[in-house]
């Protein structure tokens, strides 16, 4: 488990924040940008010093400033990636990979070995290049292996995609994937991408302000009010898993998620699998009747939870689905008038299966 | 074709040049590196203190080392008696005044790169288990390599020209200080001098134009080494 308490006063803003993270295991910092997650970043790193603050990876205490604990950064043995990589630039790639292995204390256990982590992050055709003959996306790789032959005991990455774009970003993201996989590493991943966050974390921290005003598991966080208003109402959805039960030839998989069995379009789906999908609240449709002849691929019978108001005149209905899955639906509140919506009445949700289409994410393993 | 007081100009020359850079080097670095990266009380004095040689007439920084690197100097003085090292009026002496003059031109070459350098980069080294020394010379350094040879050069080139300095400090003695302007003054105050001081002069001219050609074409290697071209 990695622990961390900090408070720090730059100028008008001030970062206090509590949160704890699984080891192994990644867990998002997740926020506006301006939150406080770099500055959080360069906290448990050791580069900036906190005014008062606790940080722990399991047994090893790395601040106390109670107790007058404060290991320095080169020793704290943290990988960091950092937005901008930082690679050195008088340094070819292998240089860069070998700057933290060649400063390990004598005699240091290297379980992470330079073959492995080249083979893992497809490197070899890049060692004799120097960073500006490197794309973006092959700079956080490179970026990303010198951090893990540092032999960390926990890895942070600072917006590793921001600086990328859109296509660089899907080009990282399955390193990112394998490596969350294949290494026993626990990872902090700060990111202010919703999108990332589902596909590589099993943890989020909410950060706004400076605090950490919610954390927990995606899907309860998926729902939690601070998250609405961090991502803004047209990304709101609730974030459900289940096992794929069957897929058919057309790229359709058949989810199984509380008691429902969804459709979703998702070509790489396999038949056992457990998956994640992310509903949108804004594409979720009420009826208080089962409905019938409708192109919609999925009805699901839920039981009304709660009903809130949204943004503007609508309002937000979370469902109970089932063995507790929950999905939440914006709709107009005129329309929540005229179905005379209440707590605890029978709804059938419909949702397009085309409307799932790139919200559907692996779960990872761990 | 050169004649023996020409030859001896030109490599005494060249010598003092070197050597002045040699003593430059070192302290510019730490200075300019204090002058960036650190805060204390005292520091704009300081400051103004290091880029006096520029403001100064050479006569008076010569005038200042005699005083206190003289035989009977403070510094001198000490020098003498306990390691038998006398400055004034040596090679040594020309090469010391000639360091001193071109030493503000130095910190500020270095000073500029210093204030380049992506302090992210060392920020990184750390996470990487490099402690401060080990970051200064694995990061900081190579990273203003660039300035730090700039300086080197441009110091070189004014070295091989200084003269107030190092006529008040050194003397002018044949062989042993006088370098190519000191030589070319020389020339100018003997009847007939007239060819050797233009052929002095010719000497000057070609060195200043290949120092400088020469520290353009390493300063491009370097910066494209770096990927900045």
């Amino acid at each position: 488990m990695l622990t961390v308490k900090l408070t720090k006063r730059r100028g008008d803003f001030t970062l206090d924040m509590e949160f704890e993270a699984p080891t192994p295991g990644v867990t998002a910092l997740f926020g506006r940008s301006g939150c406080g997650k770099s500055t959080a970043i360069s906290l448990i790193a050791g580069l900036l010093s906190p005014d008062a603050g606790h940080v722990q990876v399991d047994e090893d205490v790395l601040l106390d400033t109670q107790r007058g604990i404060d290991v320095d950064a080169r020793h704290r043995r943290i990988g960091v990636v950092f937005q901008e990589a930082r690679l050195f630039p008088h340094l070819d790639a292998r240089g860069n990979l070998e700057y933290g292995l060649k400063r390990l204390p004598r005699g240091a256990a290297q379980p992470i070995r330079f073959d492995d982590v080249v083979q893992l992050l497809g490197l070899d055709v890049l060692l004799s290049r120097r960073p500006h003959e490197l794309s973006g996306g092959e700079k956080q790789r490179v970026a990303l292996g010198r951090a893990l032959l540092r032999q960390p005991r926990l890895l942070l990455l600072d917006e590793p995609l921001a600086s990328l774009d859109a296509a660089r970003r899907e080009e990282v993201l399955p390193w990112l994937e394998r490596l969350r996989d294949s290494l026993a590493i626990p990872v902090i991943y700060v990111s202010h991408q919703f999108d990332e966050v589902l596909r590589l974390a099993t943890r989020v921290v909410l950060l706004d302000d400076g605090k950490a005003v919610a954390q927990g598991d995606i899907a309860t966080v998926s729902r939690h009010p601070a998250l609405r208003a961090i991502v803004g109402p047209d990304a709101v959805g609730a974030v459900v898993s289940g096992v794929v039960e069957r897929v058919d030839g057309t790229g359709l998989a058949q989810l199984r998620i509380g008691d429902a069995l969804l459709h979703v379009e998702h070509d790489a789906a396999a038949a056992g699998q457990r998956i994640q999908i992310q509903v949108l609240a804004r594409d979720v449709i009420l009826a208080t009747e089962s409905p019938h002849a409708l192109s919609v691929r999925n009805v699901v019978p839920a039981r009304v939870v709660s009903i809130t108001p949204d943004v503007g005149r609508a309002v937000l209905v979370e469902l109970d689905i089932g063995r507790t899955s929950t999905l939440l639906a914006r709709i107009t509140a005129g329309a929540a008038q005229e179905l005379s919506l209440t707590e605890g009445m029978q709804v059938w949700a419909l949702i397009k299966a085309v409307s799932l289409r790139g919200h559907v994410f692996s779960v990872p393993a761990r | 074709m050169l004649s023996p007081a020409e030859a001896d100009a030109l490599f005494l020359s060249l010598s003092v040049a070197a050597r002045s850079v040699a003593f430059n080097l070192p302290f510019a670095v730490l200075v300019a590196w204090l002058l960036t990266r650190t805060r204390f009380t005292g520091r704009t004095l300081f400051d103004a203190f290091v880029h006096l040689p520029l403001v100064l007439p050479p006569v008076v920084v010569g005038y200042l080392l005699l005083v206190l690197f003289g035989i009977r100097g403070p510094l001198g003085g000490w020098l003498h008696e306990n390691f038998g090292i006398q400055l004034a009026f040596t090679t040594t002496g020309a090469a010391l005044a000639t360091a001193v003059m071109s030493f503000p031109l130095v910190v500020r070459s270095i000073r500029i790169s210093l204030e380049t350098v992506d302090r992210g980069l060392e920020d990184a080294a750390r996470t990487l288990g490099a402690g401060p020394v080990d970051r200064f010379f694995s990061i900081t350094l190579p990273l203003i390599a660039p300035g730090i040879l700039a300086g080197a050069v441009t110091a070189f080139a004014a070295g091989l020209g200084e003269f107030g300095a190092v006529i008040t400090f050194a003397s002018n003695i044949p062989g042993e200080t006088r370098t190519l302007p000191l030589a070319l003054y020389t020339a100018l105050q003997t009847p007939d001098g007239d060819s050797l001081a233009a052929r002095l002069a010719l000497i000057s001219f070609t060195l200043g134009l290949t120092g400088l050609l020469a520290s353009e074409f390493l300063a491009r290697h370097l910066r494209r080494r770096l990927g900045r071209a």
